[in-house]
């Protein structure tokens, strides 16, 4: 079982690299910015994967708080970017 | 193997399919708006197919409701960033592709 979760592993780190180059060539803020929350998304499953793979399942505590805070970057950055400033008077 | 084994396997291999699918999405779509379109959904279902997986391989423990709680929050908060990036996006004014149109 453990040879399924190294080949799920492998396959959503190939993944995160090839999305990378959305993020680094995607022309635009709006591509780059939906790219690293792909990739935060990627890396919340990967994770957990890699917590089952090392039979170290204490990885998911981990995987909770950075999708919390993954989520929060995304509203932060997608509100900022909208309407110019953060904080409205 | 065992059959639980077997039905784990099953749900990560979709999972994975649907990453994969949703990375390809990612790369060869013409717009922003159809990029998060194909990311917006194929992510969603392919983290919550890998992490139903993980539960059916762990069994009954409280890693199980964990697991549990990870999928329940990213299905709250997977969709809600997506609009938000989205109405920004059609707010601030990006142009929208259309048929014919050069890739941007």
């Amino acid at each position: 079982m453990i040879i399924t979760f190294l080949v799920v592993g492998i396959i959503i780190a190939s993944t995160i690299l090839v999305c990378s180059y959305r993020a680094i060539y995607g022309p635009g803020t709006f591509n780059r910015i939906v790219a690293a929350n792909v990739i935060g998304t990627k890396a919340i499953v990967l994770l957990i994967v890699v917590g089952y793979i090392i039979e170290r399942p204490q990885f998911i505590d981990i995987a909770l708080m950075y999708a919390v805070i993954a989520f929060m970057g995304t509203i932060i950055i997608a509100k900022y970017v909208e309407r110019g400033e953060l904080c409205s008077r | 193997m065992l059959a639980i084994d077997v039905v784990a396997t099953m749900f990560l291999a979709a999972g994975a399919f649907f990453m994969i699918t949703g990375t390809i999405g990612l790369l060869k779509f013409p717009d922003f708006y159809t990029r998060m379109h194909a990311t917006g959904k194929c992510d969603t279902l392919g983290q919550i197919l890998i992490i139903v997986g993980c539960m059916i391989y762990e069994g009954f423990s409280l890693i199980t409701i964990k697991l549990l709680l990870v999928s329940a929050f990213y299905l709250l908060a997977g969709p809600a960033g997506g609009h938000a990036l989205m109405k920004a996006a059609y707010v601030t004014g990006l142009p929208v592709w259309k048929k014919g149109d050069k890739r941007m």
